[in-house]
């Protein structure tokens, strides 16, 4: 922050017209039109921990949050609080894993990345071990500014070794990803949404099933490809429906694994590179999704248009979620007005 | 049958031996490298005695034996100590002792659980160690595991906040199969470790927090052996503590006299010195 943006704070206000409420930490992604799954993590949870004896439930204090709570009411003799203490959450879990456990630690995302850090690295990920760290908040999910907001998480995990990296979408993709993760040798880093999660990806593509690793097309469409991840894919698919009545036809491709990236599946959407290619993420610009595949593209040579939605390089501001993602361009109506400005 | 059960119990071999063995391992590994934390382990060669030739249970030729003690070496940089004793178990082989820090060898400078038998973590990054170990000794509980959970840390690591938090939750959840043994040597890289954050009395602290703890010369071995008896016997559903008042360069007179011992020049001449006074030693 700028010592000419800190003057703000001396800037007497007045209440607005229009009442707004910041979000709280609690509180479930708006659904926007979506059918809704309650919890979706924890039942995933408790699903798979009754046919396999070594899934353990960790967190920090935030079970409520994290949607472990479902896990640790059916499966109490499988939960642990660990207290406020990420960094003994994670080399705790590490220590679990080493004596054959599966274990999953859930906190926000900012904890798990900025607090936790060094033990996941040199704990779980150094040693390979099958931890499953499961993380909310991600990007500008809160409006309780930068303390909550996990704007960086996905650019400090791309940099570990042995590190996989989801970022799901919706219901469905959390209820696939526990499973893949258990068939997974290895740590994993999951985002988590929360509370009432919308089931989106089966309203535009029935069939659709997560897969740890791939990416999958969700809608086709010539004017412009959107590479998506976490909840902008969401945004990009409404996005989409809005600009149809424009008669402009965009094509989503859903990436929820960030690491290792589905280059392949990418690649072949880009096919010859004269569609607009625009990636979307909930994320800062720096070090994830956009920079990850303008990679792929440069090595493959292929230099189609390229835009990137996403955070900006700064500490986001707080408030109400509708107003941030507005301000930073992440809701449906500034998707598809940036979209539209670049065709 | 594998070898297994405190070897030390099969051998006629004395724990002050074992010590001055692993103290001449020790030399003769730093005397590869020409350089090493090598008066950490002549400060620590008599609880590294006393814990595998006395405390622990495992099977040397089978390192990863689900009923063994674990032992976890929290503080990376004194690997070299640590291989000394594992080649002293016979859980490493003696001729190793060569690779020291040269590449490809299975024992680096800093001690990883992906290179060496019977490495159980890596350590290194202070203040790791323990909350590991509790996730262990949780798991060890979760299978009636009877086994124990040794964690080797130094005086420094009591500084990183991580310490505190697995210090509370050993206490919460009543881990009574996890042994903490603090090398008390009061010397970390920048100085004395009692000037920068180590204050107060230790013993009193962890007790404060709900542990067994004991305070002891750590280079005394009737002392350390009754102190590993006692945490090992102790009824009472809390983790323990044993803190080791260790001296830095312990045994080789003109290294003690040093005041510079975290990480200490040794001229080339002076490793067979140092040998020559430890292989002339007599202990009892």
């Amino acid at each position: 922050m700028t010592l000419a943006s800190m003057a703000r704070k001396y800037e007497p206000r007045i209440a607005p017209a229009t009442r707004t409420a910041t979000s709280a930490m609690i509180a479930s992604l708006a659904a926007e039109g979506y059918d809704t799954v309650q919890a979706p993590f924890g039942h995933a949870l408790i699903e798979a921990a009754r046919s396999d004896e070594r899934i353990l439930g960790l967190t920090a204090d935030l079970s409520k949050y994290t949607d472990l709570h479902v896990f640790a009411k059916a499966l109490p003799e499988r939960f642990y609080q660990m207290g406020m203490a990420e960094q003994l959450l994670m080399s705790a879990a590490a220590g679990l894993a080493r004596e054959g456990f599966r274990p999953f630690a859930t906190t926000y995302a900012v904890f798990a990345a900025r607090r936790a850090y060094d033990f996941i690295a040199m704990a779980i990920a150094e040693e390979n071990l099958p931890v499953s760290i499961v993380a909310a908040l991600p990007g500008l999910t809160t409006g309780y500014g930068p303390s909550h907001q996990a704007f960086e998480d996905l650019a400090i995990f791309r940099g570990l070794p042995n590190m996989t990296i989801i970022d799901p979408c919706d219901a469905s993709d959390i209820a696939g990803m526990v499973p893949a993760m258990l068939t997974h040798d290895g740590p994993v880093y999951a985002r988590l949404l929360r509370g009432k999660v919308p089931s989106v990806l089966t309203r535009h593509k029935p069939d659709y099933c997560f897969q740890l690793g791939k990416a999958q097309t969700i809608r086709e469409g010539k004017d412009a490809l959107v590479v998506a991840t976490g909840i902008m894919t969401m945004r990009a698919l409404d996005a989409a429906v809005k600009l149809s009545a424009d008669k402009i036809d965009i094509a989503v491709l859903h990436v929820p694994t960030i690491k290792p990236l589905d280059a392949e599946a990418i690649l072949a959407e880009v096919q010859d590179g004269t569609r607009l290619v625009v990636t979307a993420e909930n994320h800062s610009l720096n070090g994830g999704l956009s920079e990850a595949i303008a990679k792929e593209l440069l090595l493959a040579g292929k230099a189609p248009q390229f835009r990137m939605i996403g955070l900006p390089d700064e500490f986001l501001e707080a408030g109400a979620l509708p107003t941030l993602h507005d301000m930073y361009g992440l809701s449906v109506d500034k998707v598809a007005e940036q979209i539209k400005g670049w065709l | 049958m594998a070898l297994q059960h405190r070897s030390g119990a099969l051998s006629n071999v004395s724990l002050e031996q074992r010590a001055l063995n692993i103290r001449i391992k020790a030399v003769r590994m730093g005397e590869v490298q020409g350089q090493g934390y090598i008066g950490q382990a002549l400060g620590v060669a008599d609880v590294l005695a006393a814990s595998y030739f006395h405390a622990l249970t495992y099977r040397p030729d089978d390192p990863e034996w689900e009923g063994r003690d674990r032992f976890l070496l929290s503080i990376g940089h004194y690997a070299i100590a640590l291989y000394a004793a594992l080649m002293e178990a016979g859980i490493l082989p003696e001729e190793e002792l060569e690779t020291y820090g040269m590449d490809d060898s299975r024992i680096p400078m800093s001690g990883m659980a992906s290179y060496t038998p019977g490495m159980e973590i890596t350590g290194g990054s202070l203040g790791h160690g323990l909350g590991i170990a509790v996730g262990m000794a949780m798991g060890l509980k979760r299978k009636n595991n009877p086994a124990f959970v040794y964690n080797l840390m130094s005086d420094g690591e009591l500084g990183e906040g991580s310490t505190w938090e697995a210090v509370m939750s050993a206490v919460q959840w009543k881990l009574d199969n996890l042994v903490a043994i603090v090398d008390f040597n009061n010397q970390q890289a920048d100085g004395p470790t009692r000037d920068a954050l180590a204050v107060g009395a230790e013993a009193p602290k962890w007790e404060a927090f709900g542990w067994h703890a004991e305070e002891v010369d750590g280079n005394d071995m009737a002392a350390l052996v009754a102190a590993l008896d006692a945490a090992r016997s102790l009824s009472e559903p809390k983790p323990r503590v044993i803190i080791c008042n260790t001296t830095m360069c312990k045994g080789v007179d003109f290294l003690e006299a040093r005041e510079i011992t975290h990480f200490m020049r040794v001229e080339p001449d002076e490793w067979s010195k140092a040998l020559a006074i430890l292989e002339k030693a007599n202990p009892q």
